[in-house]
């Protein structure tokens, strides 16, 4: 293998694994604070409680994505020099001022939160977590802006003698129509996610630990969940929606990719489930729903949608012969259909659980503990799904329209260093995963923690043991 | 003032913040291997930084960020040249940070001693090596016309720079003792003065001999003077330590590591990167910077912030500014959040 072809691994492996703990994070943030919030209003001991065991879950998450993270922003340089020479001009500027703006905010305030419950007033400690959890979200506007540049490059002009992009309008960047429509999908798919993993651990603890004297707050949490997913589904859904029609604008091969559409066609339908020839360039038998992609192209159940023959031809005749100009299409394919099924499971999964349990109805039966355990994992890997179709579905371009994936990877970096890094990575990863799920899962096991609520700050005195310690 | 004057020295300033603060909880993570000697001391060292090192970081990941935006050439060049160093940088940060959450998240011993090892490499390892990659950035690699690094791993193991990563490492050592010495009552502050006296004079001989080093290659008098600055800083520190003034001592160590950083970056200037092949071929702030369009909007942006992080950051730092001793750890470990 070539260095281009491991650092594309290394770069698919790492930031695979490090949006396992994003979302997770920014979903939980918020229904954290929420928490917090309802305790802080009520004084009831159950949000308390709650509070402080998803919070751990949360916290053996967020270690996770800080770590990761950081091999995200060393990584352009260390594998793509000449992608980093090329477009720096325009995609260090958000990366910055997310480090600046969000990092900061969520990590001060976050070492604000572990380590001052008995240090901050109830109100000011409440204000730490709802800093943090907005500091994730203001995290991933100014690194989707930074994507959605390389989906839909805008605001820039090409400078020929430096051979590079130049950013000529910040604002245009920032606003991004891809940018737009991503962050919703983004922010409610990280909701799917807070809520399937807050219902599916409360499920599994009301099923299969229902004589722990909880089960009313498990109840609560789950219930909790239940309605983040179907709301967030909701959301999902809708910009979802909204997504694919701008894709149609400004990247319709990933759009043709997605459906596996290499002929014009109009109406086009959309396959739930096609079986083709090995090489996938023919359908041997398939599933449809007529029109509908012509819907979720273009919002008219008529329309035409353009085939990846045409758009190859176009594209030929644009940036030049004897390049495919197609993405991997069993993947985009099957990645496309994957983000929206599990997401949509999620959420109807959600929908069912508020219905079993409406007026104070409750379930006890250990038969749905698989739930609790799928919960989780549904809109989780919807979101890997999710990302590898929209970043698989980018090539052969690395910036759409302007730099082949081929031509950003670092020209003094040998394979052999890359493939070092990539084994290191990829096993350093796979330890910590294992230790990760453990740590959850003991933690999950314990269950509620018995919780005195934490005295006054002024009630203090300077020789009582901390509140919270390493 | 051009703009890319402002970032070279808005960049200079994050990694003296990095430096000085980070340094510290280096030094903390490498004493854990010399002072702990219970677990209830491990836990004292520990929370010292708790609530802080996470914020400390972040100083890299937005000089890293900041770099990028500002001079892409420098760093694409620095990243893709220095690869084996970052990656093994990389490997120990992410073990130390997940060493710092996941230790007392389980009891048992062996959980709690594979955890610390982590976190000793963690800190050993970066401390060095950061003083071996800033040394070299300084020196001059051999880069080519084109921009790349074209030397090999053995190029960065020079002298200078294993002096370098030596002074860095043996500087935050005690940097870290300094801190404990700040932040700790009883026996282990006593014990974090004499370490921080004995191992301080070691480290201000490689300091002296490193500064010395760097003044006769860069010839500057600007250089000469920020190196004399940072040694009188540092041996002001040991004394106000052997004075067991615990406060001045720390700040003596804070302002030697800000004084050297600012003496490189002082050396380094109008270059970013020189190259050890032919002076035409240096990266400078000119030829390896954005536009101005793009500086000027990082200007503003970071004017309008910078003074807010270093406010919040400030205030966390007073919110946890009481001495800990062991009668603060609490027994029952997994009970709190």
């Amino acid at each position: 293998m070539e260095a281009l072809e491991i650092a594309r691994w290394q770069f698919g492996i790492t930031t695979v694994y490090h949006f396992f703990f994003v979302p997770i994070t920014i979903g939980l943030s918020f229904l954290v604070a929420g928490l917090q919030t309802a305790w802080f209003r009520t004084q009831d001991e159950k949000y308390l409680r709650l509070t402080k065991f998803f919070g751990k879950l949360f916290l053996i998450n967020f270690a996770m994505g800080i770590v990761t993270g950081i091999v995200q922003e060393f990584q352009f340089g260390m594998n793509w020099s000449d992608y980093s020479r090329f477009v720096g001009d325009i995609f260090g500027a958000p990366l910055a001022i997310e480090g600046l703006l969000a990092f900061f905010l969520e990590s001060t305030f976050l070492g604000l939160w572990i380590f001052g419950w008995e240090k901050l007033r109830p109100g000011v400690h409440l204000a730490t977590i709802w800093i943090a959890a907005i500091g994730t979200v203001l995290s991933a506007y100014f690194i989707l802006a930074a994507n959605s540049f390389m989906q839909n490059p805008v605001g820039f002009t090409f400078n020929e003698t430096l051979n590079r992009a130049e950013l000529t309008d910040f604002w245009a960047v920032m606003t991004n129509p891809v940018v737009l429509v991503t962050f919703p999908h983004q922010i409610t798919a990280c909701f799917l996610v807070g809520g399937g993993f807050v219902a599916g651990v409360a499920l599994w603890r009301l099923v299969r630990r229902s004589d722990d004297g909880h089960a009313d707050t498990w109840r609560t949490a789950m219930r909790l969940g239940a309605v983040t997913l179907v709301i967030s589904g909701l959301g999902v859904a809708i910009t979802g929606d909204m997504q694919s029609k701008v894709m149609m604008d400004v990247q319709p091969m990933k759009m043709a990719a997605a459906e596996g559409l290499y002929e014009d066609e109009q109406p086009a339908s959309f396959s739930i489930l096609t079986v083709g020839t090995p090489d996938g360039k023919h359908e041997l038998w398939s599933i449809k729903v007529p029109h509908l992609l012509s819907y979720l192209a273009n919002g008219d159940f008529d329309s035409e949608v353009r085939g990846i023959n045409s758009l190859q031809a176009e594209y030929e005749a644009k940036y030049g012969e004897g390049v495919k100009y197609s993405p991997n299409i069993p993947v985009t394919y099957w990645a496309f259909r994957w983000m929206i099924a599990l997401g949509m499971a999620a959420a109807a999964a959600g929908a069912w659980l508020l219905w079993v349990t409406r007026k104070g109805r409750t379930l006890t039966h250990r038969r749905w503990a698989w739930l609790g355990v799928a919960l989780p994992f549904l809109p989780l890997f919807g979101n890997s799904f999710g990302w590898i179709f929209t970043e698989m579905g980018r090539q052969p371009w690395l910036v759409f329209g302007m730099l082949p994936t081929a031509a950003g990877v670092s020209p003094g970096v040998s394979a052999g260093t890359v493939l070092t890094s990539l084994i290191g990575f990829t096993a350093l990863y796979g330890v910590l995963a294992v230790i990760e799920v453990k740590l959850l899962l003991a933690y999950i096991n314990k269950g509620l923690p018995d919780e005195a609520a934490p005295r006054h700050p002024d009630d203090v005195d300077d020789d009582t043991p901390l509140a919270f310690a390493y | 003032m051009e703009l890319t004057t402002v970032w070279f020295i808005l960049i200079a300033v994050l990694w003296v913040g990095y430096l000085t603060l980070e340094g510290f909880d280096f030094g903390v993570g490498m004493l854990m291997a010399v002072m702990g000697r219970s677990e209830t001391e491990r836990r004292v060292l520990l929370n010292t930084i708790g609530p802080v090192w996470d914020g400390n970081e972040v100083w890299l990941i937005v000089a890293g960020g900041a770099t990028f935006a500002a001079f892409p050439e420098w760093y694409a060049t620095l990243f893709s040249g220095f690869y084996l160093p970052l990656f093994a940088i990389l490997v120990a940060l992410i073990v130390r940070a997940v060493g710092f959450e996941y230790r007392h998240k389980r009891e048992g011993a062996a959980w709690k001693k594979g955890w610390d090892r982590a976190i000793m490499v963690g800190s050993f390892l970066p401390a060095f090596v950061w003083g071996v990659a800033l040394s070299n950035i300084v020196r001059g690699v051999p880069i080519d016309a084109d921009k790349e690094f074209v030397g090999t791993l053995l190029d960065l193991l020079n002298p200078y720079a294993l002096l370098g990563g030596l002074v860095t490492l043996s500087v935050f050592l005690v940097h870290g003792a300094m801190f404990v010495s700040l932040k700790t009552v009883g026996d282990i502050r006593t014990r974090a003065n004499a370490l921080a006296v004995k191992a301080g004079l070691g480290a201000a001989l490689l300091a002296v001999v490193f500064i010395f080093w760097t003044g006769m290659d860069q010839d500057q008098t600007a250089v000469w003077v920020l190196g004399a600055l940072a040694a009188l800083a540092l041996v002001g520190g040991l004394l106000a330590a052997v004075a067991q003034r615990d406060g001045w001592a720390f700040t003596g160590t804070f302002l030697a590591i800000a004084l050297v950083t600012v003496m490189l970056f002082t050396g380094l200037f109008p270059d970013v990167m020189p190259s050890s092949l032919d002076p035409a071929w240096n990266l400078t702030v000119e030829n390896a910077s954005s536009t101005d369009y793009t500086l000027t909007i990082m200007t503003w942006v970071a004017g309008l912030f910078t003074p807010i992080v270093l406010g919040y950051q400030a205030w966390s730092y007073w919110v946890f500014r009481k001495r800990i001793g062991t009668h603060h750890i609490p027994t029952e470990t997994l009970a709190a959040s």
